[in-house]
């Protein structure tokens, strides 16, 4: 089969910004292309230009092996090109076929909107893909997976015959993430073409038919995944070699700094969350806390920061009880916090960095003196973060929604690793964060151990909990299922685990 | 980056003063009438000294309106309250005031107080429907303001707290004493209130509360996320309800100007209308101190120079539709410049990381 899309030499110029340089790619018809870089690699910005959004100031495009010029995203829609963004765009008060014919409607006289025949054809399209979708179902009840079926069914109903993903795995858990990929095989096996951006190597290296590494603005190499491995990836996306995280020696203290004992919490309406939960992390060691997100990992987070009260049970953080403890006297005894939910729990958006960087420091030294607030220290401490960090940001009065995701990430783990932490509740440490910023947060974590702080880690990556954890305790469905040995566990027993079958 | 902040904070206010002027100006042609002229007639009738003086006046009450509704605005509050907290600031500082008697400073400083907290307590209770009971503080204070105009009628009966001067068609407070007046100042042949430099007093502490203490970092920080901030360990519900205790008791200082240098006492005749003009004037003068002072001079300037339009054959109304549209202006104008700001810091974000790529190059 031939090339179905020819990039080359594409460039795009902002005022002193190369966003692309040299981009060259050819993407066969009827293949899975991964696009994989770190962030800020321009992956987005060749997606765009794919996509009509931004017109490159340089370069040629050829689609069906015409020359295209692609002035906005209908003219793309008009050549079978079509994008499913990471954010998705659908309306929640609609049905599901009303959100798939938005702005496409079949209409009779142009205002009569022809529903049967949508349906008809949406039917048909779910039939011939594979996708599980019911027109009639109302968005709001569907969850994340489903949500992504919709809008793919959205791009094939406009009639696209290449699909752009744009890191379609970020939002879904383990069992969508593989029901997607089947999906994708029915996609390319009925004659569709799919490009794929990602930066999560392993999902890579099991679906793409080919795979192109972006670094720097520009496309450096295409790879056959049975041709590379997942270090030589890494490396290409960071173009040299990876910092690994250094072992240290595990200096596993006696005391319990973190002693939760048959917790359980219900919700407002009377559905029980956690259930009798047991676990005991002591300083010096890294506890990982493995589970399918939902099983009351985020509850569980909740209790040991005291924004809720166990039902029944206790939890003991450094000596105190945080069911009578506030959270602001929880944070002070020295308890360092990574929210797995960045922008809403850890970042103060529209505000600077360095305001940010008070943000669950405010209420001791060095943040704060008595009632005031120390701007001076707050600067000069972000300062240091973004340093050691390596947090791309021109200074430390760029709002913090001005960052890219993982650049937050990054603000965000300096900031709850200053003043030498006693406990750390780290919850999806590295999520969306590329390779080379895994690493760094990988690295200071492990030395926040070796200097004696204990680390609760809360991760859904498999390749994350291995590579830190002292010990791996599996939560499911409210309640630690079993704490595993690391290095006596294989990968496959860990997922057991977490889906709820018994270990022996 | 410091010249910058100034830059785009004047020119998104002045953009929206300027595209409402032209607004009016075409509606103004439209009737046959110079704008050019009308301008004129109304610029020197209202920067006249005898009509700047009682402008000033306005601008008082207006201002603490106005940071009454900033206060609010920072906590996503939309404090429409503030006509129902300030009747009860003036109303029972009025009655305390004319109760009591006390050396000259004790009593202004006792009415004042009382002002504050009568405002600040009628306030909690719309806090506390919000915080306990998830009742919108919108629909609260709404019925709040009615409640408390008609609770003020009634205690305002003769044989209650009220009195019936002779000659006179409106009930009103016992005056308050001379100890509880306070003196006015002479200002451009006119009398200025000096609860002047207490509304400057509110702003200044205003100002300094929001942006230099953990109180008011903890309060913006609930604000501009509400989950965020009690992840940091900040009690944000009861964040809520002290930042709505302290707009209403702010919104109870709106009418003490009136009261303790002009009227001395408090009568049905106290105006309504401050929540949103508040509301109006926080928002023009994007919730800072000193924009907020200049927002609320300039309503009380164009209501001054209303009246005088109708002797050039322009209906005063015109000032109304200039107010509505510089306030829809403003809001447009704000999003723009917010939108430009964060455009320039992604495009220096993005700067950095291509340096960064050509230093690697290089080495």
């Amino acid at each position: 089969m031939g090339n179905i899309l020819e990039v080359a030499g594409v460039e795009k110029k902002y005022p002193g910004v190369i966003a692309n340089r040299d981009v060259s790619l050819l993407v066969r018809e009827g293949s899975i292309h991964a696009i994989i870089g770190e962030n800020g690699a321009g992956k987005s910005t060749l997606m765009k230009t794919l996509y009509g959004l931004i017109r490159p100031d340089l370069g040629s495009i050829k689609v069906f092996g015409q020359e295209v010029s692609l002035k906005s995203p209908q003219d793309a829609i008009a050549l079978g090109i079509g994008m499913v963004h990471q954010h998705f765009k659908l309306a929640d008060n609609a049905t599901v076929l009303e959100n798939v014919i938005l702005g496409s409607e079949p209409s009779r006289f142009g205002f009569v909107v022809k529903f049967d025949e949508a349906r008809k054809k949406l039917l048909e399209i779910a039939e011939t893909y594979h996708l599980d979708i019911d027109p009639d179902e109302s968005l709001s009840n569907l969850g994340v997976g489903e949500r992504q079926r919709v809008e793919i069914a959205k791009v094939l109903f406009r009639g696209a015959k290449i699909l752009i993903l744009d890191e379609p795995t970020a939002v879904l858990v383990p069992q969508e993430v593989s029901e997607l990929f089947d999906n994708l095989r029915d996609l390319v096996n009925k004659g569709l073409t799919v490009l794929f951006i990602s930066h999560k190597l392993d999902e890579v290296l099991s679906i793409a038919d080919d795979i192109t590494i972006m670094r720097q603005g520009t496309t450096v190499v295409t790879k056959k995944p049975a041709e590379t491995n997942k270090k030589e990836l890494a490396e290409l996306m960071v173009g040299g070699e990876l910092p690994r995280p250094i072992a240290g020696i595990q200096k596993r203290s006696s005391e319990s700094i973190l002693s939760i004992k048959g917790a359980s919490y219900s919700r407002f309406d009377g559905r029980e969350i956690l259930h009798n939960l047991n676990l005991d992390l002591h300083g010096g060691e890294i506890l990982g806390l493995a589970g399918v997100e939902g099983n009351g990992q985020s509850e569980l987070i909740e209790l040991i920061m005291g924004l809720l009260s166990p039902s029944t049970g206790s939890v003991e953080v450094l000596g105190l009880d945080t069911s009578t403890t506030q959270t602001r006297d929880i944070r002070n005894a020295g308890v360092g916090y990574i929210p797995q939910d960045r922008q809403r729990d850890g970042l103060l958006m529209s505000a600077p960095l360095w305001e940010n960087r008070i943000l669950g420091h405010q209420f001791a030294t060095p943040m704060a003196r008595g009632i005031w607030i120390n701007k001076n220290a707050a600067a000069q401490d972000s300062k240091r973060v973004v340093e050691e960090f390596d947090v791309r940001t021109p200074g430390v009065n760029v709002l913090a929604s001005a960052l890219s995701g993982g650049n937050q990430q990054k603000f965000i783990v300096g900031r709850e690793l200053s003043g030498a932490p006693k406990l750390i509740i780290a919850a999806q440490p590295t999520r969306g964060v590329d390779v080379g910023a895994q690493a760094i947060i990988w690295d200071h974590l492990m030395k926040a151990r070796s200097s004696g702080a204990g680390i609760l880690l809360i991760s859904a990556d498999l390749e994350e909990l291995f590579s830190l954890s002292d010990r791996i305790a599996v939560i499911y469905s409210g309640s630690i299922v079993s704490v595993l040995d690391p290095s006596m566990t294989s990968p496959e027993d860990l997922g057991l685990a977490m889906t709820g079958a018994k270990t022996a | 980056m410091k010249k910058d902040k100034v830059f785009w904070a004047t020119v998104a206010p002045l953009a929206a003063v300027l595209s409402a002027l032209l607004l009016v100006s075409i509606i103004l042609s439209l009737q046959g009438a110079n704008p050019i002229e009308i301008f004129q007639v109304m610029i020197s009738y209202g920067f006249d000294p005898r009509n700047l003086v009682s402008e000033l006046n306005q601008t008082v009450a207006y201002y603490l309106a106005g940071v009454a509704a900033a206060i609010g605005f920072k906590m996503l509050l939309f404090n429409i309250g503030i006509d129902g907290q300030y009747r009860m600031g003036a109303f029972f500082g009025a009655v305390v005031g004319a109760a009591v008697s006390l050396p000259p400073v004790l009593h202004v400083l006792l009415i004042v107080i009382t002002a504050m907290l009568a405002g600040g307590l009628w306030a909690s209770i719309a806090g506390y429907l919000k915080v306990r009971r998830g009742v919108s503080e919108v629909i609260s204070n709404i019925m709040l303001n009615f409640i408390a105009a008609a609770i003020i009628a009634f205690l305002l009966g003769e044989d209650l707290l009220g009195i019936l001067p002779e000659g006179s068609q409106n009930v009103q407070t016992r005056p308050i004493p001379l100890s509880g007046q306070l003196p006015t100042f002479k200002m451009f042949n006119g009398e200025v209130y000096s609860f002047l430099f207490v509304a400057i007093l509110v702003g200044v502490a205003y100002w300094i509360m929001l942006n230099k203490t953990v109180f008011g970092f903890n309060l913006r920080a609930t604000g501009l996320s509400f989950r965020a901030a009690r992840s940091s360990g900040v009690n944000a519900p009861g964040m809520i309800f002290v930042t709505t205790v302290l707009s209403g008791a702010i919104a109870g200082l709106v009418g003490l100007g009136t009261l303790l240098s002009d009227t001395y006492s408090y009568s049905m005749a106290f105006p309504s209308g401050f929540a949103f003009t508040g509301l109006s004037l926080a928002l023009l003068g994007r919730n800072h101190p000193v924009g907020i002072f200049f927002a609320a001079f300039l309503w009380s300037f164009l209501e001054r120079s209303a009246p005088v339009l109708e002797y050039e054959g322009v209906p005063p109304e015109i000032v109304i539709v200039m107010q509505g549209t510089i306030v829809l202006a403003i809001v447009i104008a704000y999003e723009v410049v917010a939108r430009i700001n964060l455009r320039q810091q992604q495009r220096a974000v993005g700067r950095v990381n291509v340096e960064l790529v050509s230093d690697k190059e290089v080495k």
